[in-house]
């Protein structure tokens, strides 16, 4: 059963700061989506072999070519703060 | 002694032995990034070689690069590991700003290849280490920091980051902790990267950090067979610090066994500066990666015609060629390994030989003046004035006895000085070698009635003399005179 605890430490990793009010709401969401998979998990899927996409595909690799990318402009443009013709951030070690 | 027994480390109460792994990382030489078509360079102007999937913007899907499989392949099979069948890419997830899409593509339980090994000498004995695993993945960004190479924005407290470093193809090679001292991690990684130079993959550029590596350490009761907990080393941005790095984790770990203590395994951070290695932020921070596989590319299958194809078009490896310059060439196997590990000076070496000269005395030259002045002038093996076609003609003016070699010494200098050819140096400033026997005579004459004393030594029997005398000579004629020569006459003259 998952507890505060778990979901405080999930809401860390993901960065997210949650209130108290949220965090009692979040830990009930989350048990009910996880009793969701239990449910699923009854499925016998011993024959079905574990699958990351839908796609049936392999091996879609493509030319060790250069094409045209981003100017530095348009690179720089989503970016909250620049110097250097850099993105800029708040200082990091 | 062994490189194991050497090794031993001599504590309060017991001896210890190390256990060493290593893992490497290594950027490949691709034209474009692994998983988008954005050039791969050095040194270009920050953010200019981006686009939308190296970004991470939001939709734009990944696509993977054949040639970095390739490359990867290449190294893989050069280090005897089995290729995987099948590959998936998986994302390894945390934040940090220079890691846009807040995971990275790299490969989880289901890499590139497993199971390999790779040997290297120490001194004389060739160790084995093996190999646990090597994967694909992707670098990331250059974050530059303030008051570093930024320093015109210091003091506004904040960092940059610039993405064309971001997405570069990079493999990793995981070792197993087979390697027995600080001194053979060291040689190790030396002998590892000639070897990725050779594949033709990397050019393992130091300077650049295309080549780096975090070691891992334990130590243990010698001859105990069970592992002890391990301490991770960073920032070892050179083969020396790796070694100092090692080395001073070495007695920090047993000092603290030694007291009865416990090591965390923790990450330790190497300063330079001071030789010694300091903990990384708290445990807390201790990584949750959350690997899944990556829901945008879809599996490699790994063809095995393909693979064996990859196989047959390897080169002549750094280790083989070694082996065939000592029963070729006749070298000894510190000379071998220095000349016939690094590609390029071994192919400069060969081309050498391939003008018809003697090999050790060719690989003399190679080792000695050679690789002295590529050192001296910061040049790779096979650039700059000295080719191979001027050597091989100096080592004949040696062996022909045109020239001494104290005074080839100079000729090779002043090669590189004015950019000629060995016989014009000669030439041009006297260099030859003296073999005139009256003008030799004269000069031993001299030599002679200058040195009484050594010369009555020397007639009472002290031998050893006759060498001090070769010397005057050889000063006198500004070391030009053929020494053999100078022998012949100085004995005759003193035994007159």
């Amino acid at each position: 059963m998952i507890g505060e605890d778990d979901v405080r430490y999930v809401a860390r990793l993901a960065r997210l700061r949650l209130e108290q009010d949220e965090m009692r709401r979040m830990t009930a969401e989350l048990a009910k989506i996880l009793a969701h998979i239990d449910k699923m998990s009854e499925l016998d899927t011993s024959a079905v072999p574990p699958t990351a996409h839908v796609l049936d595909l392999v091996d879609v690799t493509r030319a060790d070519r250069v094409e045209p990318g981003l100017s530095r402009e348009d690179a720089l443009r989503n970016a909250p703060a620049v110097a250097d013709d850099s993105f800029r951030i708040p200082r990091m070690g | 002694m062994t490189a194991a027994t050497d090794a031993i480390v001599r504590g309060a109460t017991r001896d210890w032995e190390p256990v060493i792994g290593l893992e490497v990382h290594v950027e490949l030489d691709t034209a474009t990034k692994m998983f988008c078509s954005c050039a791969v360079t050095k040194g270009d102007p920050p953010n200019t070689h981006t686009c939308p999937v190296c970004l991470a913007h939001p939709g734009a899907l990944p696509v993977v690069n054949q040639r970095a499989v390739e490359y990867a392949t290449r190294i893989a099979l050069a280090l005897n590991c089995t290729v995987r069948p099948r590959n998936v890419f998986h994302r390894k997830n945390y934040f940090y700003p220079d890691l846009p899409k807040a995971y990275q593509i790299s490969q989880f339980d289901e890499p590139l290849a497993v199971d390999g090994w790779f040997e290297y000498w120490v001194g004389d004995e060739k160790l084995r280490c093996r190999v646990n695993r090597v994967h694909m993945e992707e670098d990331a960004a250059k974050l530059v920091h303030a008051g570093g190479e930024a320093g015109r924005i210091a003091g506004s407290d904040s960092s940059v980051v610039d993405f064309n470093r971001g997405g570069t193809p990079l493999i990793e090679i995981v070792t197993e902790p087979d390697i027995p001292s600080p001194a053979a991690a060291r040689e190790f990684l030396q002998q590892m990267r000639d070897l990725v130079v050779e594949l033709g993959v990397s050019a393992c550029t130091m300077e650049e950090g295309q080549v780096r590596w975090d070691a891992n350490i334990s130590v243990r009761p010698v001859g105990s067979g069970e592992l002890g907990t391990r301490t991770e080393l960073k920032n070892m941005n050179s083969f020396r610090f790796l070694q100092q790095a090692l080395e001073s984790e070495l007695p920090r770990q047993i000092a603290v066994l030694e007291a009865g203590g416990r090591i965390d395994q923790e990450t330790l951070h190497f300063d330079p500066d001071t030789g010694t290695t300091t903990p990384l932020r708290s445990k807390e921070e201790a990584h949750d990666y959350r690997y899944f596989p990556e829901p945008d590319l879809v599996p490699l299958v790994m063809d095995p015609a393909w693979v064996d194809e990859v196989r047959a078009a390897l080169p002549e490896l750094p280790a083989a060629r070694v082996v065939r310059f000592m029963e070729r060439y006749g070298l000894a196997r510190a000379d071998a390994l220095v000349i016939g590990g690094p590609g390029a000076l071994a192919r400069f070496y060969e081309a050498v030989v391939a003008e018809g000269v003697d090999p050790k005395l060719a690989a003399n030259w190679t080792m000695g003046e050679y690789l002295a002045h590529l050192n001296a002038a910061g040049l790779e093996p096979g650039h700059g004035h000295v080719t191979p076609e001027r050597l091989a003609a100096l080592v004949r003016l040696v062996a022909d006895g045109v020239v001494s070699t104290s005074a080839a010494k100079d000729v090779f200098a002043k090669m590189i000085e004015e950019r000629g050819e060995p016989a014009d140096v000669v030439e041009r400033h006297g260099l030859a070698q003296l073999s005139d026997v009256a003008a030799l005579e004269a000069a031993v004459a001299e030599v002679v009635a200058g040195h009484p004393s050594q010369v009555e030594q020397y007639r009472a029997g002290k031998q050893q003399v006759l060498g001090f005398l070769v010397g005057q000579v050889m000063k006198a004629t500004g070391g030009r005179a053929n020494p053999k020569l100078v022998n012949d006459l100085l004995r005759t003259a003193l035994d007159r």
